[in-house]
């Protein structure tokens, strides 16, 4: 019965909170430009569904590859780091400076010289900016995570620099590295968004540039669809990138 | 006969913290099992990780068995690498030593079988239990068939009849492979149990504060622990160690 509860409690609640939307609208005579009853935007998301998903995908795409090159980097400089602590000391203040620098405040200076006819460039640019950190943080710390025992092991069987690195160190980091690109997916499509706004262009067509376009022409039920299809995809993305860690820890510790 | 491994006026000293061990003599006989005892703090892990060259010493000198392999730790905790089976966990001091892996699988796996785990051979270590896992430990540790075993509290995380079956079968294990062993515990009846010689070691800093031959068959004979020999063993271990935990 507990169980039943838990799982319809979601459900109900924004069954409850959509109910109470339309009829407020029904019943104050709302202007369709001001806010729009869910009916509306329902009506409004059937018509412009292909648009929609065609703009989400735009995002998603450019929120994947901005993820796969910060992985690419962060992995590559938190390996280097691992080897060698100088440069892990010398990384440190540029990746925190970079982490702690709003993506917004980068966009003006990254537009310019992704130029103006590549809009998605600085968007993936900027979008990989913000999915550094926690991968790197997450790499950075795993690498060095490993069991101090399992070290003292590898010394006293006389593990090479290499060996310690690839059958220790990495394969310790592996739990670090699911944890943070997990966080950095979701900060990577919030970030694409973001700097889509903040690139401000429409070279990119993504679901920012459905916003503005809407907001333009106080398309308030399209604005609110938009922002729909951009909630479901990322608690979808979400959900897969949890599910896939999960799964993926399954098989690293066996259980 | 030479030592197989021995520390010969050693002293460690600790930045910040002055004197953790010695001076101390201590030799090690092929095939001898001793146990250390003592109060926390003592430096009986430091003495051990002085055997396992795991440190060195300040001053005095250590001899060991240096080449790979011929000198094993089993820690307290398993310490298996949570993302290798069991199998290979074991195989992981064939395979940095450069064995290959065909190999090194057949003798990890021979080892598993002598530790009781022919049948969990592919579990990883969250899939076993805390007694399957310090077996898998052992196995590791004797996989390379070392001249030296060095165990640092490995029961102490194990219930009673798990450290005792345990114990009884390091003992056929260290039968059939005759390593000279050195048990670190705190535990006076496990000591008196495990070894053939029993050193009593007092703490600020570290000494030989006693010792106790244990004048009975290895492996031990059913019963053992009830005997009036045990007993009275037992009685004379903890006063030794009353004594020099009061010092």
């Amino acid at each position: 019965m507990k169980r039943i509860a838990v799982a319809v409690a979601p459900i109900l609640l924004i069954a409850l909170l959509l109910g109470a939307w339309e009829a407020a609208c029904r019943w104050f005579d709302v202007p369709l430009y001001y806010l729009p009853a869910p009916s509306a935007v329902a009506v409004s998301l059937a018509a412009n569904l292909t648009l929609l998903l065609q703009s989400a995908w735009n995002t998603f795409a450019m929120a994947l590859i901005a993820l796969a090159a910060a992985s690419l980097i962060a992995c590559g400089i938190a390996l280097i780091a691992a080897l060698s602590g100088v440069v892990e000391r010398a990384v440190r203040p540029l990746a925190v400076a970079l982490q702690v620098t709003p993506v917004v405040a980068l966009a003006p200076l990254i537009s310019i010289w992704a130029g103006v006819d590549h809009p998605q460039r600085a968007v993936v640019a900027l979008t990989a900016v913000v999915a550094f950190f926690p991968i790197y943080s997450g790499a950075v710390s795993g690498l060095a995570s490993a069991d101090p025992d399992l070290e003292r092991l590898f010394d006293l069987y006389g593990a090479t620099r290499w060996q310690r690195l690839t059958r220790l160190r990495i394969p310790s980091a592996v739990p670090f590295l699911l944890e943070g690109h997990k966080v950095a997916v979701g900060l990577a499509l919030v970030g694409a968004v973001v700097a889509e706004f903040a690139a401000g262009s429409g070279g990119a067509q993504g679901l920012a540039w459905r916003i503005l376009e809407a907001s333009h022409h106080l398309q308030t039920d399209k604005m609110i669809a938009a922002l729909f299809v951009l909630a479901v995809m990322g608690g979808a993305l979400h959900m897969i990138f949890q599910r896939l860690e999960r799964r993926a820890l399954v098989w690293w510790r066996g259980r | 006969m030479e030592d197989a491994a021995a520390l010969l006026a050693v002293e460690v000293d600790y930045p910040g913290r002055g004197r953790a061990l010695g001076p101390i003599d201590l030799a090690l006989a092929p095939g001898e099992i001793i146990a250390l005892v003592g109060p926390s703090g003592c430096g009986k892990s430091t003495a051990l990780r002085l055997l396992a060259g795991l440190e060195a010493p300040t001053r005095g000198t250590v001899r060991r068995a240096a080449g790979r392999g011929e000198t094993s730790v089993v820690f307290q905790s398993p310490t298996l690498a949570p993302w290798l089976t069991a199998t290979a966990n074991v195989a992981l001091p064939l395979a940095l030593a450069g064995v290959g892996g065909g190999e090194a699988r057949d003798r990890a796996q021979a080892a598993l079988a002598q530790v009781g785990l022919g049948s969990a051979l592919n579990a990883k270590p969250a899939q076993l239990s805390g007694g399957m896992a310090m077996r898998a430990s052992l196995a590791r540790a004797l996989v390379t068939d070392p001249k030296v075993l060095l165990l640092d509290e490995p029961f102490a995380a194990l219930d009673e009849i798990t450290r005792r079956a345990l114990a009884d079968d390091l003992l056929a294990l260290w039968a059939r492979h005759r390593p000279a062993i050195v048990f670190v515990t705190h535990n006076v009846e496990e000591a008196i149990y495990m070894a053939s010689r029993v050193i009593v070691m007092s703490s600020g800093p570290g000494r030989l504060a006693g010792e106790t031959p244990i004048d009975a068959p290895m492996p031990r004979p059913k019963g053992f622990r009830a005997t009036t020999a045990f007993r009275d063993l037992a009685e004379t271990v903890s006063e030794q160690l009353a004594v020099a935990m009061a010092a």
